[in-house]
């Protein structure tokens, strides 16, 4: 999710969105599925019927952020076509035709934006050269809307699909070099438009991976080592083997134990069920040892140890933090912490395998199809060409999903059971226990003020996770984490403690627990220079300009920064310092600058009670550059990323850590928010900049965590520095 | 065993483990697979079903006693009155973002307005809780059931 993004000039996009030259041809192997007879495929994302209906592939795996609705509205945009006049289809996984197809990082926008709209422009131009030769015209003098080419002068039109037979003519041109609509030209983005796939969600159809359905089909249940890292010794299947309907017990690798040692059983049966059920019957050994010492109770106590000490490595250092902390008018002190995080998908981790002639076919949510081919094909020992790879809709990603340990597993099984596909399926208690977490962390702070209020000095001692100097996956901070690179003496040290957990990016990984801290931490640094946090804010920021960012890094404009949170403070009247401790109600305001998206937020609380919160409302405003492509979805990925934040800070949602295991049973142990937990309004406004639009599953989130807690404090006095956050301790 | 019951109104015979859950006969043995599989424990709502007009977790109700029993599924829900209403709110304003628990949450709205055909913010909050929305779609959830119920449109959305 962290990955850097390529530069978006054209030729960035073009690399990024497809493969150069593979763009538009009319190898119908590089099509859309299949290509029924009757239909005429202009490019590998464009098919069109004799009927004028066009057939449209969206490349990028469907979580929920809308992007089998938003890529293809590009092309159909830029086609010219009605979105009446259109049907949608997942392509296959497969980069060398595609492009990149991934759900991560809140990319998909950025690095689509122009490459759909030019794989629909670049067809559209064949349309009009064919119908220019068809009617002996100059292209010039014809013009296109929902379908149809007209020719003003004589007033001849006809469907684009007059003209299917001649464009197979046509030489496909340069997608760089296609003139694109201007925005006021735009029938479709920036239009509201539903979810393709809503009425046969609405309808129960099969749709996500744990619906595949193939004849003959196998299931597969999971018993996996209960430390993360320890490896199976040995088992005794015999008792689930003697069970009706059960057809093998195979040992097989995750991926998250060493390479090559087995740490988990596949129980492959007739019915998920009944394997399912037999997993009671195998007797597993494993070798853990090794992992027993790890436990949440020792984290912390070795992280305390950590911040009594000095950090064991520089991450950024500038001016003399001591000596403006000696010197400082006000000294602010404060510890603050975070556990690791389930994701909870509600579909439980699965995939479909069919192993045959040497060849995988997978029908897999995945949010990241071109790692689970690498892979699998490595586990497998095949070449990644070798895998059919079909994307299911997904029953969220949050992250999970980037992992491919389920397309590994479920390969292995599939090879050990030829001929016979096999679903594999993760039960609740394995998808809590067998996660990507993420993870937990400790912040040690130190804020100096002059007598002015200027803040002149920042320490931060972070301690994570990691080994020999390298943080592990989603462990990591930013050298100039904000506001690093504004105040003139400052200091963020790293210490790491090994873990043996997997861990993994959750939706804005790295920032749903750095917002939290550091802008908890402004609030109290706020607070004590007499000002509020939208206040200190500004004064950070100063001017607009572009802050110091690491090599291919997205880059803090604080113009941006100050645009949105004036306008929240505006939209939801922010006057000053809110809330009156003892009052019982209380407002709190968050930022944060994350995956190129710039986002604040108010929160209302009234506590209900001396120990519960109830969040009231809350007003988010962000900037995603110069266009929002599907506002309604916009405004729904907002709102529920809010809610998650809520969540993830009052729902109780921590991962625990006992002898090396987790021992999560179900959503009562890690629970999730509901109904009645939700905010009754949400409000979501956009600022337009002159900006290339960006991305939206993930920026929204991380300032509600900070917002809602600097409300809690407004509304009680309680100044709360861990999360998930609780007043009864 | 062999059972007999309905589902979606036509007459079912299934032969199953008595203990085999009705969501894995709806799912492995009838080929219904709109009712979804998310905890195992009746803790997420995502199998919810109506049995006789009520809505239950097919997780947690072996099949054993669905024998007999009138089962009403995701993929007949429609049929009823208050089924239609909900499935054109839920489209007229795109309820689901992933989608996987959203068969679920029409089930057991669907429960809902069978006993309280015009319920109050409270009451479709109590009855909703027991589903989780990993997405959050929320505002949306009581949205619709507003909308399917005739009542006074309340978007959330407000500035």
């Amino acid at each position: 999710m962290s990955a850097a993004l390529p530069p978006l000039d054209r030729r960035g996009f073009l690399v990024a969105g497809c493969t150069a030259g593979a763009v538009l041809t009319f190898d119908a192997a590089m099509a859309l599925a299949e290509t029924p007879a009757a239909e005429t495929t202009i490019n590998a994302f464009i098919r069109i019927d004799a009927a004028n209906r066009f057939t449209i592939g969206a490349k990028n795996p469907e979580i929920g952020q809308g992007m089998r609705t938003t890529l293809p509205m590009l092309i159909a945009e830029e086609l010219d076509i009605g979105w009446d006049q259109l049907t949608i289809e997942p392509t296959l996984a497969d980069d060398r035709i595609f492009g990149r197809q991934y759900a991560g990082g809140s990319t998909a926008t950025p690095t689509n934006w122009l490459p759909m709209r030019q794989v629909g422009a670049a067809a559209r131009q064949m349309i009009l050269a064919a119908a220019a030769a068809e009617w002996g015209v100059s292209p010039d003098s014809l013009t296109t809307a929902k379908g149809v080419v007209r020719h003003g002068a004589s007033g001849r039109q006809a469907p684009y699909a007059a003209f299917s037979r001649r464009v197979a003519t046509i030489a496909a041109p340069d997608p760089g070099k296609v003139p694109l609509k201007q925005p006021a030209q735009f029938t479709i983005i920036g239009k509201p438009v539903t979810g393709v796939d809503t009425p046969a969600i609405a309808r129960g159809k099969p749709l996500f991976g744990i619906d595949t359905e193939l004849p003959g089909m196998l299931h597969a249940a999971v018993i996996k080592c209960p430390t993360h890292g320890g490896i199976l010794a040995g088992h005794d299947a015999t008792g689930a083997l003697r069970q009706p309907g059960v057809a093998a017990v195979v040992p097989i690798c995750s991926g998250q134990g060493p390479a090559g040692k087995p740490d988990a059983l596949a129980v492959v049966a007739r019915s998920w069920w009944t394997a399912n059920k037999a997993r009671a019957l195998v007797v597993p050994k494993w070798d853990n040892a090794a992992q027993r010492g790890h436990s949440t109770a020792g984290y912390a106590s070795a992280a305390a140890a950590r911040l009594a000490g000095a950090p064991e490595s520089d991450l950024y250092r500038s001016g003399d933090v001591a000596a403006a902390l000696a010197g400082a008018a006000h000294v602010v002190e404060a510890d603050y912490a975070y556990p690791f995080l389930a994701h909870g998908t509600l579909e439980p981790q699965n995939c479909t395998a069919l192993w045959q002639d040497g060849k995988l076919e997978v029908w897999a949510p995945t949010q990241n199809p071109g790692e689970g081919r690498a892979s699998t094909a490595a586990m497998l020992g095949i070449p990644p060409e070798a895998l059919i790879i079909h994307m299911t809709r997904i029953g969220g990603g949050f992250g999970r999903r980037l992992m491919n340990d389920y397309m590994v597993m479920a390969g292995q099984v599939a090879k050990a059971m030829p001929g016979r596909p096999v679903k594999l399926l993760f039960d609740r208690t394995d998808d809590l226990r067998h996660d990507y977490y993420r993870p937990a962390g400790w912040h040690k702070f130190k804020a100096g003020l002059s007598a002015s209020g200027e803040l002149v000095a920042l320490s931060d001692h972070f301690v994570t996770f990691g080994a020999g100097g390298r943080p592990v996956r989603a462990a990591e901070m930013g050298k100039y984490e904000f506001p690093a690179a504004v105040v003139p003496n400052c200091h963020y040290g790293v210490s790491m403690l090994p873990t043996n957990l997997s861990t993994g990016w959750l939706r804005a990984p790295m920032s749903n627990a750095l917002a939290f801290v550091f802008q908890s931490f402004l609030d109290e640094v706020a607070e004590a220079a007499g000002q509020d946090l939208p206040t200190l804010m500004r004064r950070l920021l100063g001017e607009p300009r572009e802050l110091p960012a690491e090599p291919g890094r997205p880059v803090l404009h604080t113009g941006r920064a100050r645009g949105v949170i004036d306008a929240v403070c505006e939209l939801a009247g922010w006057t000053g310092r809110p809330g009156s401790p003892g009052s019982g109600r209380g407002r709190g305001f968050g930022f944060y600058f994350s995956h190129r998206g710039y986002f604040a937020e108010v929160v209302d609380v009234t506590m209900t009670d001396p120990t519960t919160v109830r969040v009231d409302k809350v007003w988010a405003v962000g900037d995603i550059g110069s266009q929002v492509i599907n506002p309604l979805h916009a405004r729904h990925q907002v709102q529920g990323a809010v809610i998650e934040g809520i969540g993830q800070a009052l729902a109780g949602q921590k991962v625990e850590q006992v002898d090396g295991e987790v021992r999560l049973e179900n959503f009562h142990e890690f629970p999730l928010i509901r109904i009645d937990g939700a905010p009754r309004e949400i409000a979501v406004s956009f600022v337009q900049s002159d900006y290339p639009p960006t991305g939206l599953g993930e920026p929204s989130l991380p300032p509600v965590i900070p917002a809602l807690a600097n409300a809690v404090h407004a509304a009680t006095g309680r100044r709360l520095r861990n999360l998930p956050l609780s007043l009864t301790a | 065993m062999p059972y007999r019951f309905t589902v979606n109104s036509r007459p079912v015979h299934v032969d199953a483990e008595a203990d085999k859950p009705l969501l894995w006969v709806l799912r492995e043995d009838l080929g219904l697979p709109g009712t979804k599989f998310g905890c195992g424990a009746g803790l997420c709502g995502a199998c919810t079903v109506l049995i006789d007009g009520q809505a239950m977790r097919a997780c947690q109700t072996p099949v054993r006693d669905a024998a007999g029993h009138a089962v009403i599924t995701i993929e007949g829900v429609a049929a009823l009155p208050a089924g239609r209403k909900l499935r054109d709110a839920w489209e007229a304003i795109d309820v689901p973002q992933c989608g996987y628990c959203q068969a679920g949450q029409i089930m057991s709205a669907a429960g809902l307005l069978a006993v309280s055909p015009q319920p109050d913010d409270g009451t479709i909050d109590g009855a909703m809780s027991g589903n989780i929305c990993r997405c959050a779609s929320y505002l949306r959830i009581r949205r619709a059931i507003r909308m399917a119920a005739g009542l006074p449109d309340v978007t959330g959305d407000a500035a």
